[in-house]
């Protein structure tokens, strides 16, 4: 199938499908099974400049955005989900740095990000602020040169294995979420220390901890953009990364599609093929027709963010929940096609199938997401009747 | 230090099938890659210049798609890379294609270490590696599984592999030397590399560029004679023990005994594999 990609991008996903293929799935069954983070993975995209192509050349990337992130993300999540998201995590954590950093921020975390060094997480969930992000409790407040941060992050991926995290904080309470700002704070300040490590459904080789502050002082250079921002800076944020998860769900139900087309041409049952089944072929149909229409929604979405659109909220959240929600349906399939195998750990597709479930939740649940694309609906509506 | 890395460019033969009627290789929508063991070669290569310096040079003869495969070669970070192209290499056999390999490697102006794979998995030989050092008159060693040390005065530390341990050598350069699997892990290419590999100018020589006997080259220079190719027939026959696992293991050998397969009480030890 031609996707229209240039020819750099061609050498992107045929290096990172290389990298999935060789590398990634022989191990991505232990991994999960004993949630080991995959830092030899890490490594091995550093050593291929991977972590390289979304980042500007002026800081040692190779000047390239969304798209050839989603190309990686999903080339690497047909084999695991899980790993994929140590580098999409990263991506996510990177971004906020890249759009609003100052030009020191920039050249102090950029270089290193692009050489994949160092990894970057970004936090702003907490235990009692999931989709009500506006509920968020971490306080930061200024003393002389330092900001003084209190509170406690939960859920964070590449929690405790990223070096530099952007952390939403409340520096004015009063404010509601224009008080909300962006801080850096790098691994090993003082007062900064992380938590329980989760013990997950599924991307189980995806570090997933608390990061907790406890008078934790940070330069207060370390402000992203301006005080007030934070909010801001979240959703900007987060329009660029979507695509990122909606890449990884891609990823997912196409290897577990390849998976379930390869079972149903050995698997024989009545003797025949069950692929000579039409309730078979039915299936499979519909499944590669949903993977090919999410990969299309999510490389147009990649390539609108690209051109510098600036309307990019509703797109991004299309992406994310058409291709997160094929991702379940078609690994549930996928699980269906394999019958009682299905269902066992020796076969790969009962993990598909319990990592594409995180797809629909995380970056804004999908029922966030619908409420995000018809509040834009409404609003052009409204816009266009003046 | 120069190093230059001889590479073949081969039919990946794991999903390689014979016709059963000619007895041939179909090659057709066969993909070409790198000799396996070659990709060792380049990898040692890259390592020994990322520690001692120098350049790592590939090498390799063929037709002109094996630009392909030198390429690649730079993008995993060969220095250079020089193609042996002319239709009167075609057809070499071992001889005649470490004759030319040795013309070329003089064109290049000689080399301290020349690496190696152990052999090609299409023609299995392994007869090119040694054949390339005797035209050069310069010593080699086969089936190296690790370069240990080189040191100012010239000399080289390396292991070779047996089939029951190994053997530590040390020799003067220059040396050429191939390699096993055991010896590292061959990266993977980078996107930098890739890019780089892109825009590379790959030198091609041809037989005039070469000072070479042209009686000793392609098909005129090789003597080798294939007078046939087949798969070995599936091994029929055969006895099947069944019932009690120690009955039937004691029938076995009984039988194993009896053929005079084994010999004495001590069981025999599976070697390395
Ligand atoms: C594995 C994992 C990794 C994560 N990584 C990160 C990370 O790196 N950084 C980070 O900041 N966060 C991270 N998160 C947090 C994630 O973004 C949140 O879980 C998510 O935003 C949902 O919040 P919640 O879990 O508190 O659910 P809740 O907000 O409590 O939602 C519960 C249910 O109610 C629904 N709901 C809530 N509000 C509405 C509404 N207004 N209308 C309709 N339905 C609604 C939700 O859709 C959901 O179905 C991670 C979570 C997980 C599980």
């Amino acid at each position: 199938m031609n996707y229209f990609l240039t020819e750099e991008q061609e050498m992107i996903k045929d290096l990172a499908a290389k990298i999935a293929r060789e590398k990634v799935e022989p191990i991505a069954a232990e991994y999960d099974e004993n949630e080991i983070f995959p830092n030899d993975i890490v490594e091995i995209l550093a050593k291929s400049d991977l972590f390289r192509v979304f980042i500007p050349e002026e800081y040692e990337g190779m000047g390239g955005g969304v798209l050839e992130m989603c190309l990686v993300v999903e080339e690497l999540s047909k084999a695991c989900g899980g790993i994929a998201l140590s580098y999409a995590g990263s991506a996510l954590g990177t971004i906020p740095i890249m759009l609003f950093g100052s030009e020191e921020h920039k050249k102090k975390y950029l270089p290193k990000l692009a050489a994949g060094e160092i990894l970057a997480a970004f936090a702003l969930t907490e235990p009692d602020a999931g989709s009500d992000a506006a509920a968020i409790k971490t306080r930061a407040t200024l003393e002389n040169d330092h900001y003084v941060l209190n509170g406690t992050k939960q859920w964070i991926t590449n929690g405790g294995e990223a070096s530099i995290y952007t952390v939403i904080v409340l520096t004015d309470p009063n404010r509601g979420v224009r008080g909300t700002s962006a801080i850096l704070v790098e691994k090993g300040t003082q007062g900064f220390d992380f938590g329980k490590k989760e013990n997950k459904m599924g991307i189980r080789a995806s570090a997933t901890t608390e990061l907790i502050f406890q008078d934790a002082k940070v330069p207060k250079e370390n402000l992203l953009g301006r005080e007030g921002a934070g909010f801001l800076i979240a959703m900007k944020t987060f329009d660029q990364s979507r695509p990122g998860v909606a890449s990884q769900a891609v990823g997912i139900a196409q290897g577990a599609l390849d998976k379930a087309v390869a079972y149903a041409h050995e698997r024989h049952q009545f003797g025949k093929p069950i692929s000579s089944f039409q309730g078979i072929q039915f299936m499979l149909a519909d499944m590669a027709t949903q993977v090919e229409a999410a990969r299309a929604l999510t490389y147009q979405a990649a390539r609108i963010i690209d051109s510098g659109a600036k309307n990019i909220a509703k797109i991004s959240c299309m992406a994310k929940v058409f291709a997160s929600d094929v991702a379940m349906k078609v690994t549930t399939d996928a699980v269906q096609v394999f019958g009682g195998y299905g269902y066992m750990k020796e076969y790969p597709v009962e993990k598909m199938m319990r990592d594409a479930k995180i797809t629909q939740i995380y970056e804004g649940t999908n029922q966030i997401q619908r409420e995000v694309i018809a509040l834009q609906l409404i609003r052009e509506e409204l816009r266009k009747k003046g | 230090m120069n190093i230059v890395v001889c590479i073949k460019q081969v039919p990946d033969t794991t999903n390689i099938k014979i016709n059963p009627e000619t007895n041939t290789l179909i090659r057709t929508g066969v993909e070409s890659i790198i000799n396996p063991f070659d990709m060792y070669a380049l990898e040692e290569g890259i390592r020994l210049k990322e520690k001692h310096g120098g350049t790592v040079t590939a090498l390799s003869m063929g037709p002109p798609q094996v630009e392909e495969s030198l390429r690649e070669a730079i993008s995993l970070g060969i220095d250079d890379a020089c193609l042996l192209s002319d239709r009167a290499f075609a057809g070499a056999d071992t001889l005649a294609t470490a004759y030319t390999l040795a013309a070329g490697i003089r064109k290049l102006g000689g080399a301290d270490i020349i690496l190696m794979g152990r052999q090609a998995i299409d023609g299995d030989t392994g007869q090119v590696g040694p054949g390339v050092a005797e035209n050069l008159g310069i010593t080699h060693v086969t089936d190296i599984r690790k370069i240990e040390q080189i040191d100012e005065d010239g000399t080289i530390i390396v292991e070779r592999l047996l089939e029951d341990g190994y053997v530590r050598l040390k020799i003067k350069l220059p040396v050429l030397l191939t390699v096993v699997k055991e010896i590292n892990e061959p990266r993977l290419p980078s996107l930098r590399g890739k890019l780089a590999a892109k825009k590379k100018e790959i030198v091609t020589w041809v037989e005039e560029d070469l000072e070479i006997d042209s009686e000793r080259i392609g098909l005129v220079g090789s003597p080798t004679f294939v007078k046939k190719i087949f798969t070995p027939p599936k091994p029929s026959g055969g006895k099947i023990f069944q019932g009690d696992t120690r009955e039937a293991v004691a029938s076995l050998l009984e039988e194993l005994k009896k053929a005079g397969i084994t010999a004495g009480k001590k069981g025999s030890e599976d070697g390395n594999n």
